[in-house]
């Protein structure tokens, strides 16, 4: 290596559930150089112990997701020259998940609660039946369609805090996907939806900061979803009394 | 200021939103004392409303009025937010009721001095 090249000062959060700290490292910065390029290059070449996930490494998977310079970020597509802060790089692992290892979060309380907001697809139909012809033009579909591009990353899941301050709050990504549910004509459980997410972690939580629609990668607005579960478990409550 | 995932418009709008709410919270009780005070001590009523012609009292008055039109207009985006179709506008309309809360103020300030 020359001498001309510039080293960043990158900290990078090693720890567990029991606690940890940051620790520097001088990274060489290179042309087109992802932040996960640069967690990868400490790892291959400073200390093999790094944890962290990974798995496309183009913005497809949903698993690389860190906290970069205080946000939310895809490693994977978050160019170092884009964020570099001065000389200086923070990583730690995603915000309001229980930390594993260094930048490895165990995502397990994020996909229960898909679980539990029942975002599962209820089935109108068996195999037997011919499939539903559904019309792309009417309005439910169109709806649906703002969020079927979620990747499961729980960026948004980082960046809200009303996640942060209530731990059985369903949050951004679970609760658009109730939504998109809720507009799916084949979705036989409409009413299940509406009861699963109108309880005390539901969407009436949401204090509409809409930090989840600024910092989804993929220019998805959980605010717009959860503005729209509001509404329909409303309108549900005042006809048919829940 | 460091940028984290806060450093955003509609988050700055939420938090005014609160900070505007917790001081009107904070401020009625003592806005309805002293005005029951016309009823029971009028001449304590009569000390106070002189103390409001001070100076720095209109600087407060001037930051209740926009605390005031902020909360409301503030409050009505987040109601229609909720209640009305969705609008993508939400940055616009946070920006326009501040305007608004601000155009209000001042006005209220200058005539007031
Ligand atoms: S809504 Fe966006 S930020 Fe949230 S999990 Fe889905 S893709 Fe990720
Ligand atoms: S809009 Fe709601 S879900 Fe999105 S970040 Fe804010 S509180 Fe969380
Ligand atoms: S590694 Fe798959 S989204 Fe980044």
């Amino acid at each position: 290596m020359s001498d001309s090249v510039k080293l960043m000062d990158v900290a990078i959060w090693r720890g567990d559930a029991t606690g940890g700290a940051y620790e520097h490292f001088e990274v060489p910065a290179q042309e087109s150089q992802t932040i996960l390029d640069v967690v990868s290059w400490i790892q291959q070449n400073q200390d093999a112990n790094l944890t962290y996930r990974y798995a496309c490494r183009v913005g497809m998977c949903g698993s690389c997701a860190m906290m970069v310079n205080g946000t939310p970020r895809w490693t994977c597509r978050t160019h170092v020259k884009k964020v570099l802060d001065g000389n200086k790089l923070t990583v730690a692992p995603l915000r309001n998940l229980p930390v594993i290892k260094d930048l490895a979060t165990d995502m397990d309380p994020f996909f229960d609660k898909w679980v539990e907001a029942e975002g599962v697809h209820h089935p109108s139909k068996t195999r037997d039946d011919a499939i539903e012809l559904i019309d792309p033009k009417s309005s439910a579909r169109v709806e649906a369609n703002t969020g079927i591009e979620c990747i499961n990353c729980s960026i948004c899941y980082a960046a809200c805090d009303t996640v942060a301050g209530n731990t059985d709050y369903l949050g951004p990504a679970a609760l658009q996907r109730s939504w998109t549910l809720y507009n799916d004509a084949r979705d036989a459980d409409k009413q299940g939806i509406l009861d699963a997410v109108s309880g005390t972690g539901g969407c009436h939580n949401c204090h509409s900061q809409g930090s989840c629609a600024v910092h989804c990668p993929n220019d998805l607005n959980p605010m717009k979803a959860i503005a729209g579960l509001k509404r329909a478990t409303a309108m549900s409550f005042l006809k048919n009394g829940r | 200021m460091k940028k984290t995932h806060r450093g955003h418009p509609l988050w700055f709008s939420y938090a005014l939103h609160r900070a505007s709410g917790l001081g009107l919270a904070v401020f009625l009780p003592f806005h309805f004392y002293i005005l029951s005070m016309a009823l029971t001590q009028p001449e304590r009523l009569d000390y106070f409303l002189h103390f409001a012609e001070n100076p720095l009292v209109k600087v407060a008055e001037f930051g209740l009025v926009f605390g005031l039109a902020i909360h409301m207009f503030g409050g009505l985006r987040v109601l229609a937010m909720e209640w009305l179709p969705w609008s993508d506008n939400q940055k616009t309309l946070a920006a326009a009721a501040l305007a608004v809360s601000f155009l209000i103020s001042v006005t209220f300030f200058l005539k007031a001095i």
